[in-house]
């Protein structure tokens, strides 16, 4: 595309005095690294739910339906003191009243329900619990009182990592179908191309569409997943390989790649040592910037029912609860989910900026 | 050129006729058919879905049916609804229409602030305004549509803003003038639009920018001020004139890529439009009315880069297309 090629001629850089430069790249740089922080906070948020959460993903408290999030105290009469909360009990429908005659202290690495973390060892310590066994909802509980910030972590777990594990299949097939196809030419590089040009040509959310209506409502939700990754990488893999391609076309020509093949080397030693890692960068930046779109993808469709199924949680599925205008009018905070997906994609934005500046100062 | 078009166009034939055969294949792969749904429902006599079987011929095999599909199709008829019992073809004129309604309106709302503000951005980079936009720009892009749609339907409701928040029309739409039925739709469209413009506004100021800045730092427009000419004629006569060049290849992609697009959105906001419409044929099994969803959607995507190509030529005489 030649818009590409006119990109490349950033001058942004030009015209500024030396000390201006040096610290709009520090400001980029920073922003750029706290973003990358904010990711990776928030993936080990969600690696250990199970300890940070209060409670499990499905629990619930049929009594604490809507229930607005918990305030905690940080003070009494005397000033400060450990952190504590009141109980409360519902009045009307989604509606509580506090109740301020006695406290309860929350109790740091006490002992609730069993847990098992990353399928290596088994605990029940979680980072907070209750005395007394008052729910407590940092953020909330929804139409089944369900514990929202329990619920957040959890579905974490869906929507950070399927954005993670579709890059990588998508990148895999992608850079395989489009090397071969560049490489090699002739009728294979016409097939695929093709093939490419169909799956571009089908409006991306539409196929999505499509293919998540096959999946049966009874999967295993850990099977679901695998299909709802294998559907994203099914449609995200053509633009990558035809990049590729188009890349490998142009490495072809090179002269160091004339020399390996004089010194015999086979077709996968020169497409995988000589010409592959002269799209790496590529590789890297493309990934990033795309792993918030698949991000966005997967919560669209769960956020319409056709992604995670409930009673699993995912970003996307938990919106769906804040579809109603009225229940989002008197329930804000079952909009949360919301903001995480936002803040893990312009994190994830604003790092591939970072990145693209870096590694590629074109 | 003419015959760059007519390649294009000829080449578009087989593309759809594959598009199709993978549709069908792929909505026929999901468990259970309409007919399935209908069966369930007592009040249906048999002999009913008898006939709807051997009317849309879905007692035959896959391939079969396809066969059958395609020979309607290219009779000019598109099938029959499974769930609306009309022509297809009637509900995709109307959806299709509101699509474009709800496309060009968020395409008027993108265009006209971010080529202003672009333009703006690059001739005062690093400024206070810039930075803003700047940010601005990366929240629009990082805010998922519907996340978008649900906030403002949110603060519609919070704050009493007197606007509708669902679908095109109101209840009393048959009951008003021409003026008014223009105005209630207009009052629909609002939401709609915005979530879709702000998405692309973000995408398009940031390429604005861009273009703009390495046009302004090329040799010609330093000759442009040294031969004393007003900073305005600079930048709006010979810095803008080709800054906009790759923008209107943007502007084709966007032409596709806001069918796809714009269907998370007419969901939240209840717009009548083709994404809208996809769901429920999806969801319901509504074979016909999905497949011609789907060529729809992929002839407008097909038509948009060819657009954008077309444009591209003719506004860039260095290219040329042989």
């Amino acid at each position: 595309m030649p818009t590409e090629k006119l990109n490349k001629v950033d001058k942004d850089f030009k015209n500024i005095s030396p000390r201006k430069r040096k610290f709009q790249g520090f400001l980029k740089n920073s922003f750029a690294l706290s973003a990358a922080v904010i990711i990776i906070i928030l993936y080990i948020l969600s690696i250990f739910a199970p300890f940070i959460a209060p409670y499990e993903s499905t629990e619930v408290f049929k009594k604490h339906f809507y229930h607005p999030p918990t305030k905690i105290h940080f003070t009494d009469e005397d000033g400060l003191s450990a952190p504590y909360i009141y109980k409360t009990e519902a009045v009307g429908w989604g509606e509580y009243k506090v109740d301020q005659s006695q406290k309860y202290y929350l109790n740091f690495f006490s002992r609730g329900s069993e847990y098992s973390l990353l399928g290596l060892f088994s605990s029940d310590i979680h980072l907070f619990q209750t005395e007394g066994d008052i729910p407590i909802f940092l953020l909330g509980s929804d139409s089944f009182g369900r514990d929202i910030f329990t619920r957040i972590l959890f579905g974490g777990r869906v929507s950070l990592f399927i954005g993670f594990v579709a890059i990588i299949i998508t990148t895999i097939i992608g850079v395989i179908v489009g090397s071969i196809s560049g490489y090699y030419g002739g009728w294979i590089d016409n097939l695929i191309m093709r093939v490419v040009e169909v799956i571009m040509s089908i409006p991306s959310f539409y196929l999505l569409l499509a293919l998540a209506a096959v999946l049966p409502l009874d999967l295993s939700s850990a099977f679901r997943f695998f299909l709802i990754v294998s559907i994203l990488a099914f449609q995200g893999w053509a633009g990558m390989a035809r990049v590729i391609r188009g890349m490998v076309l142009s490495v072809k020509q090179e002269d160091y790649v004339a020399a390996a093949k004089a010194l015999g080397s086979g077709d996968r030693r020169i497409i995988f040592k000589h010409i592959l890692p002269y799209t790496t960068t590529y590789i890297i930046i493309r990934a990033t910037v795309a792993i918030p779109g698949y991000i966005i993808m997967e919560s669209g469709l769960s956020f319409i029912g056709l992604g995670i199924q409930e009673p699993s949680a995912s970003w996307g599925n938990m919106l769906s609860a804040a579809q109603n205008v009225s229940k989002i009018s008197s329930f804000p905070w079952l909009l949360l989910p919301g903001f995480f997906i936002f803040i893990t994609v312009l994190s994830y934005n604003i790092l591939g900026d970072g990145l693209r500046d870096a590694l590629d100062p074109k | 050129m003419r015959n760059y078009i007519l390649r294009r166009i000829i080449i578009t034939i087989p593309l759809l006729f594959v598009i199709s055969i993978m549709s069908f294949f792929i909505m026929q792969l999901s468990p259970g058919s309409y007919l399935d749904q209908i069966k369930m429902n007592p009040d249906i006599s048999p002999e009913l879905i008898e006939t709807m079987e051997e009317d849309f011929g879905l007692d035959k095999s896959v391939p079969v049916q396809y066969l059958y599909w395609l020979k309607e199709l290219l009779q000019g008829n598109l099938g029959e609804s499974f769930t609306y019992r009309i022509p297809v073809a009637e509900i995709i004129g109307s959806r299709l229409l509101n699509t474009f309604i709800l496309s060009a309106a968020a395409m008027i709302i993108a265009w006209g602030i971010s080529i202003p503000v672009g333009v703006y951005s690059a001739t005062h980079h690093y400024s206070i305004l810039d930075n803003i936009f700047t940010t601005f720009s990366f929240i629009g892009l990082s805010i998922p549509n519907f996340f978008f749609a649900l906030l403002l339907l949110f603060l519609i409701v919070r704050l009493n803003i007197p606007l509708p928040i669902s679908g095109m029309t109101s209840i009393m739409y048959d009951y008003m003038t021409p003026v008014e039925k223009v105005i209630d739709i207009a009052k629909h469209l609002i939401v709609p639009a915005v979530v879709l413009g702000t998405a692309s506004t973000a995408s398009l100021m940031r390429q604005m920018r861009g273009q703009m800045l390495d046009v302004i730092n090329q040799d010609y427009i330093r000759t442009a001020r040294a031969k004393g000419l007003k900073e305005r004629k600079v930048i709006y006569k010979h810095a803008l004139k080709n800054a906009l060049n790759p923008m209107i290849t943007i502007f084709g992609f966007q032409l596709s890529s806001l069918f796809s697009g714009a269907a998370l959105t007419e969901i939240v906001t209840g717009w009548p439009g083709l994404g809208n419409m996809m769901l429920t044929a999806v969801r319901s099994k509504d074979l016909y009315l999905a497949m011609a969803g789907m060529m729809m959607g992929s002839l407008m995507l097909i038509i948009g880069n060819l657009a954008a190509d077309i444009m591209l030529a003719l506004n860039d005489p260095r290219i040329s297309y042989d």
